[in-house]
């Protein structure tokens, strides 16, 4: 009796797994085919993009020509007619007739057109994976691209090299820029004494609730007066302004809670703050620091609305993610270099995400709270 | 250290003025010399600094070679200028040092905080209650429009109505379920990295992807495929017709962005759940959607709480996937592209430090409340 019933709840747990793992494949699925759809079409031709699904590269069953009749002149074309054991109308033939693992269809006009026989067969389809699409995109040069009806069409290739030479140019400092000063602003803070600690931090974290919108339109006008528009050093600044809140604030919180004697012992033995910030505050830091650069790498790599404004639309200064958004906009329907072009634009994220993916996350989640 | 200070000892007797008068010159050389160092090492850096930005903003470089320079101007500026203030403030006497130094550490943060954030807060603020070119005052006109200008109500409508509810309850309830699954399946970790993976994905690149799908051309849309095979009916431009229901077309973005997010945050809160509460609630005989329904859920309701709030903010601040994927026609508008089309399109600097007033509004709320959260779990 006992021994049916562990049986029984070893089967129903078991079944529970496969449940579970069935469930959870379906969602993975779901979740990765967007992207993996992007990645297959990056590599197809434009004509292969616009004539046949990527799924296609899977094998699946498809209507595959067999044979083609030409119907004689003699034929009644107003009337039933048959081919391979197969009759019907002119109507019902141009929507094509079923029969078993046979489709016969009248392809084009009813006076000269003619009549194709098909089968169902497994095939996986006709494709050539090309790196044309990436070379378009990479390379300023111009490419001839064959259209799905047969002729030639002559492209501007776009040069992303400029533009992922900018995404670094911005995000590096941008990245390094805030955690240096949020750095030292943490150590001042836990550490350090001076009039009005308190409320300069209150008033730091309170910043943290400003949504990013409130400040565009005051510090454009800065910037405007300023000539700081377009350039690199503004946008540092400004991701540099948005991220400090945050950045502050967590390593605030990391920094502050460093054992006390061992900042002390360093101080009896006559290590200034300076040195005990460089030497011995920045290397215990290392996981807030890396947590937080992570995040902030992330955000300004994939920045569109700070981009937007304060770079705006001068072409050697554009960032990847404008550069995708104004393909986007111009180019809707060429998805053979916009897939390759947003996917350039996620390749250094990805790359980060698989190799930090501890970090990662804990960047993220640090980050949930960003104004 | 004794022999070291022999030789002045010898000299002492010889007569205490010429020591003296000899240690004023001597302090007086060493300090101009002192000086002069303090002053050229700043002036120095700032020369550099001046030339780095110059040759950033005029040279016709090759783009690799101005890369480099930008990266290491930019870094090395920041971290120089820290350097040289503080090995001045270290030339100062104790007393001095210590009232100065701490402005060292901090003032650099709150000088861009004060630039960047409370200064706009209060410019946009002001412009607010200014006519369209920041001119004429005009009280709280521009707040007036806002709810009664009928793009402006859409743009409330899809945020409030139709993001927020549809949006994050998707993202909270898949991101629960996908951890509770996760939690008993052998490939958790595999599962866990890519339903997060989107996460490093930008919005733009996201709505590329999207777009993509949505296609009108049922040989580039997956839907649309799906969709005329199985109904037989003409593909559908899904993100601009059905108003106003193509804006679930552009949510499922988010979701598909977020789950991710409140999933790892779910799974860490499930984890924590001491396995003793539910292996004896089992042994009791529940089945496991009572597990789930009276332990979990309860345990965790903390984490629900910050997920939610998380994405509420989120979604209450979108923009990039409205503006590459619709540019906010078709009835899509949410209050950020609204924000921009206003300032940027419309040239109306009032009626978009309104919305953007309006946004900080409804937003301060559910952000200290978050913070409030945060601080309690200590999620970092």
């Amino acid at each position: 009796m006992t021994a049916q019933t562990a049986t029984k709840k070893k089967r129903r747990i078991s079944w529970g797994a496969i449940f579970v793992n069935i469930a959870l494949v379906l969602i993975v699925l779901a979740w990765s085919i967007p992207t993996f759809g992007l990645l297959v079409s990056s590599f197809r031709s434009r004509f292969d993009i616009q004539t046949s699904g990527w799924w296609t590269i899977f094998p699946h069953q498809e209507w595959v020509t067999v044979a083609e009749i030409q119907p004689g002149p003699e034929l009644d074309r107003d009337g039933v007619m048959t081919f391979e054991g197969v009759s019907g109308t002119f109507l019902e033939l141009r929507d094509g007739i079923q029969s078993g693992n046979t489709q016969v269809v009248w392809i084009g006009n009813k006076r000269i057109g003619k009549v194709v026989v098909q089968q169902k067969e497994w095939t996986r389809g006709n494709h050539d994976f090309t790196l044309e699409n990436y070379q378009t995109v990479l390379g300023g040069k111009t490419f001839q691209i064959q259209q799905p009806d047969g002729s030639t069409l002559t492209v501007q290739g776009d040069n992303f090299v400029n533009a992922f030479l900018n995404s670094l140019i911005v995000s590096i400092p941008a990245t390094l820029i805030p955690i240096l000063i949020a750095a030292f602003a943490a150590y001042g803070f836990a550490w350090m004494k001076f009039p009005g600690r308190r409320v300069l931090f209150i008033i730091v974290v309170a910043l943290l609730v400003v949504p990013l919108q409130i400040a565009l339109v005051p510090i454009l006008k800065l910037y405007v007066g300023l000539d700081l528009n377009g350039t690199f050093l503004g946008i540092w600044l400004a991701h540099t302004g948005f991220g400090l809140p945050l950045a502050t604030y967590l390593l605030f919180n990391y920094i502050s809670t460093l054992p006390r004697e061992i900042l002390e012992s360093a101080f009896i033995d006559g290590a200034s703050h300076f040195t005990i910030f460089i030497r011995l505050v920045l290397p215990l830091s290392v996981p807030a620091l890396a947590s937080f650069a992570i995040f902030q790498f992330l955000w300004v790599w994939n920045d569109y609305l700070i981009a937007l404004i304060f770079i705006g639309s001068k072409p050697d200064v554009q960032v990847l993610t404008q550069r995708i958004a104004e393909m986007v906009g111009s180019r809707g329907n060429d998805w053979q270099v916009l897939t390759a072009g947003a996917f350039i634009s996620m390749l250094v994220p990805l790359i980060v995400f698989f190799s930090l993916q501890r970090f990662f996350v804990r960047g993220l989640m640090a980050g949930s709270v960003k104004g | 250290m004794e022999q070291l200070t022999d030789p002045t000892d010898k000299h002492r007797p010889v007569g205490e003025k010429e020591v003296k008068s000899k240690g004023a010159l001597d302090w007086l050389a060493t300090n101009i010399f002192r000086l002069l160092i303090s002053l050229f090492v700043p002036i120095v850096t700032f020369i550099g600094l001046y030339l780095g930005f110059i040759f950033l903003r005029d040279s016709a470089a090759p783009k690799g070679v101005t890369a480099i320079v930008a990266i290491i101007w930019g870094v090395g500026g920041v971290a120089a200028l820290y350097l040289v203030s503080n090995w001045l403030v270290e030339k100062l006497n104790d007393e001095w040092r210590a009232k100065i130094q701490p402005f060292v550490f901090v003032g650099p943060a709150v000088a861009i905080l004060f630039v960047y954030l409370l200064y706009p807060t209060i410019a946009t603020f002001r412009l607010s209650l200014f006519d369209r070119n920041g001119e004429i005052f005009v009280g709280l006109q521009n707040y007036v429009d806002i709810f009664t200008n009928r793009s402006m109500f859409v743009a409330f409508r899809n945020n409030i109505l139709l993001w927020i509810p549809f949006g994050a309850l998707f993202t909270v309830v898949l991101g629960l379920l996908i951890a509770v699954l996760a939690d008993r399946s052998k490939y958790e970790r595999t599962a866990k990295a890519l339903i997060f993976m989107p996460m490093a994905i930008s919005m733009v690149g996201a709505a590329v992807i999207w777009n993509m799908i949505y296609d009108v051309n049922p040989n580039v849309g997956v839907l649309n495929w799906i969709y005329t095979n199985i109904t037989g009916n003409n593909p559908q431009a899904w993100t601009a017709s059905n108003q106003p229901w193509n804006n679930l077309f552009l949510i499922v973005v988010m979701i598909w962005l977020q789950t991710g997010f409140a999933m790892v945050l779910f799974s860490a809160a499930i984890k924590g759940i001491p396995s003793d509460i539910t292996e004896a609630a089992r042994v009791d005989g529940a089945t496991e959607v009572q597990v789930f329904f009276r332990i979990m859920i309860p345990y965790i309701s903390g984490t629900i709480i910050t997920v939610t709030t998380t994405v509420v903010i989120f979604t209450l601040k979108i923009f990039d996937v409205v503006q590459v994927m619709t540019g906010g026609q078709f009835d899509t508008q949410v209050i950020a592209t609204q924000f921009y089309r206003e300032y940027f399109t419309s040239r109306n600097s009032g009626l978009a430090t309104a919305i953007a007033i309006v946004l900080l509004i409804t937003v301060i709320p559910v952000m200290i409340y978050n913070l409030k959260q945060f601080r309690e779990t200590e999620a970092f």
